[in-house]
């Protein structure tokens, strides 16, 4: 093959190298590594370097060095006019060997500054990466194996190439200030959630102060909502919305007279009507905010529907209740049950699990009583890390030894086939 | 005779000289291998490095780097390099990028051998 065609193979073939190479959003160093010896070899050059000049800065950032020797740095101080010098100079490489052949005065002075620390280093050829109308960065190469000087062809292969790193370079720190710009977005959107659940705390904290009998009532329905959506298998962020539903749920009692819900008594119809408007009124509360996680309006205004159709406001049946809406309501309900009310203290485990059996499929859905059975047999079975049952009903209210063959035996009548699987060997 | 076939390159040390084979394609990845097998045998003492190139139908532009890299670490530890067994083709390419004016190039791996033993002989009584 003729010299010149098989140097033009060559080169051509590195530059498709080249393309591959830069296309690869991996490693980024690695990435400019092996472009530098992809150019490195496509001319047999022995030694290089690439830096990088930021925009916002006027030192060079060395991003890989080959054969220039581990004490060279590689580092020049580059100010507007050098960078506007390289930018508007008709050379695209600038060649240590010649001097007085540049005309720009910021050049002049800057390859003579460097002059004498190129030729230590051996360094024979600048090359400027410019994509955009910017300086992204300087190519430094040492000379040829062949020891002949640089012809103009080589300086044209050599700036092709510099191009396509120069590319991706740029492409490179484009994507990581998306990444980052995303990142922090990431990172705020995370603070409001925080602001978001904290300012829900204290709502639920305001909800429940106007009730002096069930104080902590909305954040432990929120607590066994979350319990309820991760037994069922919600995704981490449903099972959050699930928490802030419970937080929220008795939003609306805020609109209620205090001394209906605080009345030491069975309420008349009157007064069991207007406590009744709570769940709608929560929903008029709740719509016009943009909560993070969806339907916590309809899970408020909901909790009090029963799979029967007897329910209020709207008196759904069955399916037209959404989940999130029936997981509140038992949650809510095993909290009415377990905490002592006005008109009577709370009732025993065994009242609790007779009462999910007589009202389950009627008031309850079945696969929610069957995941709140589950989570709390895994706490009694001493599989979960944390103990929050314990926490919110007290040390003494459960009893492993009695409630667990209570809550197994519920569970094989709800669901005969899951039940032993689901929640543990008897 | 050791013989050993780290990271996929083959290898095996004639005295002070390693030969090390370069497999079908000299690029990055196999590279790598190659130089990583130099700079090993380099350092446990290697005075000559045979590179065979029997196998190999093509080196692109990184496998070109590499062998220069691989020759400037030879040099620094004041060793010598021989390629042999290079196609013509490939020749022709060393040639052109001025390659074959750091390494000598040997008919076949016996003949790289035979003449490294008695420059390495000669160097050694220069040496005493």
């Amino acid at each position: 093959m003729e010299s010149n065609t098989q140097k033009l193979v060559h080169s051509f073939g590195a530059l498709a190298d080249l393309g591959q190479e830069i296309a690869d959003t991996g490693d980024f160093i690695e990435m400019v590594r092996t472009s530098l010896r992809l150019l490195l070899g496509t001319l047999a050059i022995r030694r290089g370097a690439i830096v990088e000049c930021p925009a916002q800065l006027e030192t060079t950032n060395p991003l890989v060095l080959w054969g220039l020797g581990n004490d060279y740095e590689a580092r020049f101080l580059i100010d507007a006019a050098t960078r506007d010098a390289f930018l508007t100079s008709d050379k695209g490489a600038f060649e240590v060997a010649e001097e007085g052949v540049v005309k720009e005065p910021a050049l002049q002075s800057f390859l003579e500054t460097h002059r004498p620390e190129y030729r230590v280093h051996l360094i024979e050829l600048i090359v400027p990466m410019i994509v955009r109308g910017n300086l992204t960065g300087l190519v430094l190469l040492g000379g040829k194996a062949s020891g002949k000087p640089f012809r103009s062809d080589d300086i044209e292969v050599i700036r092709a190439m510099v191009r396509h790193i120069g590319v991706g370079i740029h492409t490179h720190r484009l994507l990581a200030e998306v990444k980052h710009q995303a990142d922090e977005n990431r990172r705020l959107y995370f603070d409001l959630r925080g602001i978001y659940r904290d300012t829900v705390r204290a709502f639920a904290a305001a909800i429940d102060m106007k009730d002096k009998y069930t104080q902590g009532h909305s954040e432990r329905v929120g607590k066994y909502s979350e319990i309820i959506a991760r037994e069922l298998g919600f995704g981490e962020e449903e099972v959050e919305g699930m928490a802030i539903a419970g937080y929220l749920h008795d939003i609306g009692k805020l609109v209620v007279e205090r001394d209906i819900i605080n009345a030491p008594y069975h309420i008349d119809a009157k007064q069991s009507s207007e406590l009744n408007r709570h769940p709608a009124a929560g929903f008029e509360i709740l719509s016009p905010i943009h909560h993070p996680y969806a339907d916590i309006p309809l899970m408020a205004r909901y909790h009090h529907e029963r799979m029967d159709g007897h329910g209020y406001p709207d008196g759904l049946t069955g399916t037209q209740i959404p989940l999130g809406a029936k997981i509140v309501t038992v949650a809510d309900s095993f909290d009415a049950m377990t905490t002592d009310r006005p008109y009577k203290t709370r009732r025993s485990f065994d009242e609790v699990i007779r009462d999910f059996r007589s009202n389950t499929g009627s008031q309850f859905d079945p696969v929610v009583v069957s995941a709140f059975c589950r989570a709390l047999l895994k706490e009694l079975n001493g599989e979960t890390k944390e103990r929050r049952f314990l926490k919110m009903l007290g040390k003494n209210y459960l009893n492993a030894e009695k409630d667990a063959p209570l809550i197994r035996k519920l569970l094989t009548e709800l669901d005969p086939n899951t039940t032993a699987t689901a929640a543990g060997s008897a | 005779m050791r013989e050993s076939i780290g990271s996929n390159v083959r290898s095996h040390c004639v005295g002070t000289t390693a030969v090390v084979y370069a497999s079908d394609y000299l690029n990055k990845l196999t590279g790598e291998r190659i130089e990583h097998e130099c700079k090993k045998q380099l350092d446990s003492g290697a005075r000559a490095l045979v590179i065979d190139f029997s196998d190999t139908e093509l080196v692109n532009s990184i496998g070109i780097s590499i062998l220069l890299g691989i020759i400037d670490i030879a040099e620094k530890s004041g060793a010598l390099v021989v390629f042999s067994d290079v196609n013509d083709k490939i020749v022709q390419l060393f040639d052109m990028l001025g390659l074959t004016l750091h390494v000598v190039l040997a008919k076949d791996e016996q003949e790289a051998l035979s003449g490294l033993s008695s420059l390495l002989t000669q160097t050694r009584s220069i040496g005493h």
